[in-house]
């Protein structure tokens, strides 16, 4: 999937080593030793250990890892808040180290902006006049800047806010406004380090969804610091997974879950909250439908008898959901003699479509009667969501279909 | 017991001797020390110009309107009324003009403090060499006892207000110094991290986030320094600096309690009036 988009940003050999003999330690680790060992002999902390990798223009680029993996350091290197010992940061193809401070400013103020996990929001400033700090470094006129400032508070959704101060805010619109800050610019470049991390969970959600909102809309390279595998595979389209400095696996979310790299990161995704990453595409099974221009009663309970089933969904030729028929109401029919199931049909049917995630879903269908039916978005019905069938997806079953 | 014999047998060390070399070698820079006694004395005679010029209703309506002013947002009527009741009291003890150049001592000397102190204090904050070697000089001037200050500056700048601010300046300044350093070390690195990640230059940096960020450390400083210059008053008078020291100096001579303590309490006065206004300056404001 990589062949036909371009790199934008291109990390070879970049490597951190805080501490006093870097060169022992660089030394060291070329022969392999790992950071432990190399803490242990020269006293020094591999940050990152010769990362490589690319990242394409237009994707969300999740670097996950848990604390200490090196991941923060590896992103303030991409903007040299760090100075890396070793390697190059390419962005769309011209070298960071080579550039000089001013090249450098010119570089952090129009491609590539950063999110911080504390929001980095300063306490002194209004709403607006901290959206607009990019811009009013650049020398940009005040009314060129407000402009720009509070269509970015708009496109992360702060409106009316423009004079409060950080502090009268939530940690969620904190963050809105740390998002807008860095999208006041038009970077073409994101860099969000843990930035939903201080969020609790609700907001941490609301958020990841805006951000994909937001990518959809705007199409920015984004490279997103996490250390929660869910976060990881829900905004990541592609994740690269670092553990003590190195990089140990480089994939999409599918790959990573379908082929871990190594028994770290299958140990990884064994905790990974299943109902955020299945789909109800995932779990859905074929239900037992019945044709409305086809069926009449006794047809339609004879199909019922023969697969065993209480309810069953009623489509027409084009297979589009009508509704579900409830196996006693049949019988009554057939008794009456009637010859059209129409009045019978439940219309109110709870649907959703492939795309959604389990855990979205759970709540309603644990109170619900009738299964969650899945359809397309010509109504087509694609399939069914059972209890049995989720909670054994949710266990770490295949879910098979049946006839 | 050796030993102490053996410290005892030499020969006292000529420290005073050294000291007084060091002085007189400094007072051939003659043309220098004139030139930063006449602009000392410039700034001096310009604030004194102005408290002279005013009248005393207006001085006094100025004072409480400046009050009200920065106290905007939580207004204290009682420190009003004190401030009110107290410079009337000055006016009628008849120490109106020794407080304007009092006053005016202690402006002068947080001024040029002020003007010194900060621009230090930043350059601690920023460079490790600088901290290193300005901390031990900050505990030196504010350790040694005032008096002994007041030696030199006779020496190098004559009698009279500016030897007084010399010595004020030295011995109230390292709070502000330190102050500085102190905020702008305590910046959160998030901040900083931003500033530089939005492409910020080391100035720009400086101005709109450190700066500002450490206004209330750097405010808390400006406003110890000049409650150290006030408490220098007294100590300045001896080498001829005019004011309400003066007064408390000269009711020591006399062994006059009633006058020691008029005067003492006008200075108690003008230090709370301007202990409050420099607090209240302290207090992050925000427009509404």
């Amino acid at each position: 999937m990589s062949t036909n988009k371009s790199t934008k940003v291109e990390v070879k050999n970049l490597t951190k080593i805080f501490g006093k003999r870097i060169a022992k330690a660089k030394e060291l680790s070329s022969q392999g030793k790992d950071k432990s060992e190399i803490l242990k002999e020269t006293g020094a902390t591999v940050g990152v250990d010769r990362a490589d990798f690319k990242i394409y223009d237009g994707e969300i680029f999740v670097i996950m890892g848990l604390s200490g993996s090196g991941k923060s350091t590896l992103v303030r290197m991409i903007n040299r808040l760090i100075e890396p010992t070793d390697g190059e940061v390419l962005i769309d193809g011209e070298n960071l180290m080579k550039m000089d401070k001013k090249k450098l400013r010119e570089v952090r103020r129009k491609k590539m902006s950063m999110v911080f996990q504390n929001f980095g929001l300063l306490p002194n400033r209004t709403i607006l006049e901290n959206a607009e700090y990019g811009l009013e470094i650049q020398g940009v006129d005040k009314d060129t800047r407000e402009k720009k400032a509070k269509d970015a508070l708009e496109t992360v959704g702060i409106t009316g806010y423009n004079d409060e101060y950080p502090d009268q805010l939530s940690g969620g619109m904190q963050q809105r406004v740390g998002l807008a800050r860095a999208l006041a610019n038009d970077p073409e470049i994101l860099l969000m380090d843990e930035a939903f991390s201080a969020l609790d969970p609700l907001n941490r959600t609301d958020m990841q969804d805006q951000l994909l909102d937001i990518q959809e809309r705007l199409h920015k390279t984004i490279i997103f610091i996490s250390h929660d595998l869910n976060e990881a595979l829900k905004i990541g389209d592609r994740i690269m997974i670092m553990k003590d400095a190195k990089v140990i696996q480089t994939g999409t979310p599918e790959d990573i879950l379908t082929h871990p790299a190594n028994e770290y990161v299958e140990n990884f995704i064994e905790n990974v909250d299943r109902s955020k990453v299945l789909t109800a595409g995932n779990v859905m099974i074929r239900p037992m439908t019945i044709n409305i221009e086809k069926a009449g009663p006794r047809l339609t309970l004879n199909m019922m008898k023969a697969n065993e089933v209480s309810t069953a969904y009623i489509v027409n030729n084009q297979r589009k959901l009508i509704g579900v028929v409830d196996a006693n109401d049949v019988i009554k029919l057939v008794r009456e003699k009637k010859g059209d199931i129409t009045p019978i049909i439940q219309t109110k049917v709870p649907t959703t479509d492939e795309d959604t995630p389990i855990s979205d879903l759970m709540d309603d269908i644990s109170q619900t009667g009738i299964p969650f039916a899945v359809i397309n978005d010509k109504k087509q019905l694609k399939g069914i969501i059972v209890r049995g069938a989720v909670l054994g997806a949710l266990a770490g079953n295949e879910v098979s279909d049946f006839e | 017991m050796n030993s102490l014999l053996l410290l005892g047998a030499i020969a006292k060390l000529p420290l005073a001797d050294w000291i007084d070399n060091f002085v007189d070698w400094l007072v051939q820079f003659t043309g220098f020390f004139n030139a930063v006694t006449n602009f000392i004395g410039a700034i001096n005679n310009a604030f004194q110009w102005v408290f002279d010029a005013l009248p005393i209703w207006l001085f006094i309506v100025l004072v409480l309107a400046l009050t009200y002013f920065v106290n905007r947002d939580k207004q204290n009527w009682g420190l009003l009324i004190f401030e009110f009741l107290g410079l009337l009291l000055i006016w009628n003890l008849n120490y109106w003009r020794d407080m304007t150049q009092t006053l005016t001592l202690v402006l002068t000397s947080s001024l040029i403090a002020l003007v010194i102190g900060i621009p230090l204090g930043i350059l601690m904050a920023k460079s490790h060499i600088a901290e290193v070697i300005l901390k031990p000089i900050l505990d030196f001037m504010q350790t040694m006892p005032a008096f002994v200050y007041l030696i030199p500056a006779v020496a190098l700048f004559g009698i009279g207000m500016v030897p007084g601010i010399v010595a004020s300046v030295i011995f109230a300044m390292p709070p502000t110094v330190r102050m500085t350093n102190m905020g702008i070390r305590e910046v959160p690195d998030e901040l900083i991290e931003a500033a530089d990640s939005f492409g910020s230059t080391e100035w720009q940096k400086l101005f709109k986030v450190e700066l500002p960020i450490a206004k209330t450390s750097l405010m808390a400083g400006v406003n110890q320094s000049m409650m150290l210059s006030l408490s220098m008053v007294v100590i300045a008078s001896m080498i001829g600096a005019m004011g309400l020291g003066t007064e408390v100096y000269f009711a020591v001579g006399r062994n006059d309690a009633g006058n020691g303590f008029a005067a003492g309490l006008a200075i108690v006065i003008l230090a709370i009036i301007l202990d409050r206004l420099t607090q209240s300056l302290t207090r992050t404001r925000r427009k509404n």
